[in-house]
């Protein structure tokens, strides 16, 4: 064996063992990387361990069609965030990004409230990875080819 | 013809004396007819409106930021196993580009999400990895400034770099393995871009600008690198004499 | 004028999209001179540092 091949075979032994442990790390780490839960995450983390309520979360999936609502004070907005399987009612009170609609993904921090509901106190928007102008959108959705990535969340 | 044809220093600077203002002239082009084609010609979005012109120096940055990256954990492995004599030096000229790089995808990103998301900055996981590679970036430069023997640097430097090339792919794929705020992939995905035409080519000859300015870029400082290591040697056989 | 105008505001979002593309041109502008720069300094310097030696050479004759 060559110096040169053997340094090679050092190298990629290296490389392999320091990969497989960066990978099992991650994965040991899974749920302080992800971002938020989707509401079928949550009820299934509930269900498992109810979690403690006041505990800070995030949550994200769409803004439900028709869910959008205001409060008697005219500033506290609630919806509901659905992952089109399981739905969670969120209420919140502050400024929304300029993204946020019906049908829209979101992110949202807070906590669950005793009532079932989420009280966030920051809301995101999520946006997907479809860029077009809006002409062209407009068209597909005339043609009804419209398929907006609503259940890619 | 095998690698250590341009393994020759002079070979190798006679080459780059003809590369480099050619990439360089191509990249002054590509950019002024980029930049036209992402501030004007392009439409906005139906849904992020004009705020989607700041892809078409985002992504070709990031893409930039994991490039150059590459390149430099690739010449690392060149530089640890075939001791190369030229790979050192290429890995150590792009750690300051691909710096540079990162840091513009983060600001440029920033720029973009305070509009859309309604934030600066969150630790999703995207983001995360992204600033890990700024981080090992500087590292790498600072182990070269901090070990005097440049041979013994060049050789920390490498192991770092090798070290730090696991991050890519986590970059690369982080949007698909977790949930992240950040969005996945537009245009290297399995289904095919999912940017209309008339955004895509601005971005494509944004990116092939940017590519353009990092091989003219690099290879001048390659050469600038080259030049110091001859200027040292010269000096060291002064002294001695 | 007016349509300068609406296109400095990038549909109100100008004051994102410019300083994203200002800081790009910038930082892009400053790595290229300072390499560029770099790079002729030191063939300078390689240059001066050969002749000397070339001329001491000369004389030691």
């Amino acid at each position: 064996m060559t110096r040169k091949r053997r340094r090679l075979y050092i190298v990629g032994g290296f490389m392999l063992i320091f990969a497989s442990a960066a990978a099992l790390v991650l994965m040991a780490f899974e749920e302080n990387i992800v971002f938020f839960y989707s509401p079928t995450d949550l009820a299934q983390q509930m269900a498992k361990q109810p979690m403690p309520p006041n505990r800070r979360l995030r949550i994200g999936g769409l803004v439900e069609e028709g869910s959008l609502g205001r409060e008697k004070d005219g500033v506290t907005i609630t919806f509901r965030v659905t992952d089109t399987v399981e739905v969670i009612p969120v209420r919140f009170r502050g400024l929304l990004p300029d993204l946020f609609r019906e049908g829209q993904g979101i992110v949202a921090e807070g906590s669950m409230a005793a009532d079932g509901i989420f009280v966030a106190s920051e809301v995101l928007a999520k946006h997907d990875e479809t860029y077009m102008p809006k002409e062209v959108a407009d068209a597909l959705k005339e043609a009804g080819q419209w398929q907006g990535k609503v259940n890619e969340q | 013809m095998s690698m250590h044809y341009f393994a020759n220093p002079t070979r190798f600077t006679r080459l780059a004396g003809r590369i480099q203002p050619w990439a360089g002239g191509l990249s002054a082009v590509l950019l002024a007819v980029g930049l036209y084609l992402a501030l004007v010609a392009a439409p906005a979005d139906y849904q992020q409106g004009d705020t989607v012109r700041i892809m078409f120096v985002h992504v070709p940055s990031a893409w930039m930021a994991m490039f150059c990256y590459s390149f430099l954990a690739v010449a690392s492995a060149v530089a640890l196993i075939w001791k190369h004599p030229l790979a050192d030096l290429a890995a150590k000229a792009s750690a300051p580009i691909g710096a540079g790089f990162t840091f513009l995808a983060l600001v440029t990103g920033s720029l973009w999400g305070k509009p859309m998301w309604g934030t600066w900055w969150v630790w999703d996981a995207r983001l995360t990895s992204v600033l890990i590679l700024l981080f090992l970036y500087l590292g790498y430069m600072a182990l070269w400034q901090a070990i005097e023997d440049s041979q013994k640097a060049a050789k920390a430097a490498a192991v770092l770099a090798l070290v730090g090339a696991v991050n890519v792919p986590i970059i690369k794929f982080s949007v698909d393995w977790w949930n992240t705020l950040h969005q996945p992939a537009s245009v290297l995905r399995m289904d095919g871009p999912a940017i209309h035409p008339s955004m895509l080519w601005p971005l494509l000859i944004m990116a092939l600008a940017f590519q353009a300015y990092f091989v003219a870029l690099l290879l001048a400082r390659i050469r600038m690198e080259l030049n110091l290591r001859r200027i040292r040697a010269l000096r060291l056989a002064e002294r001695a004499s | 004028m007016e349509s300068f105008m609406q296109f400095a505001e990038m549909g109100g979002y100008g004051g994102y999209v410019w300083p994203a593309f200002g800081i790009v041109l910038a930082v892009m502008l400053f790595m290229w001179i300072a390499g560029m720069r770099g790079w002729r300094k030191s063939e300078q310097v390689l240059a001066s540092l050969r002749s000397s030696r070339r001329q001491r050479e000369d004389i030691s004759e």
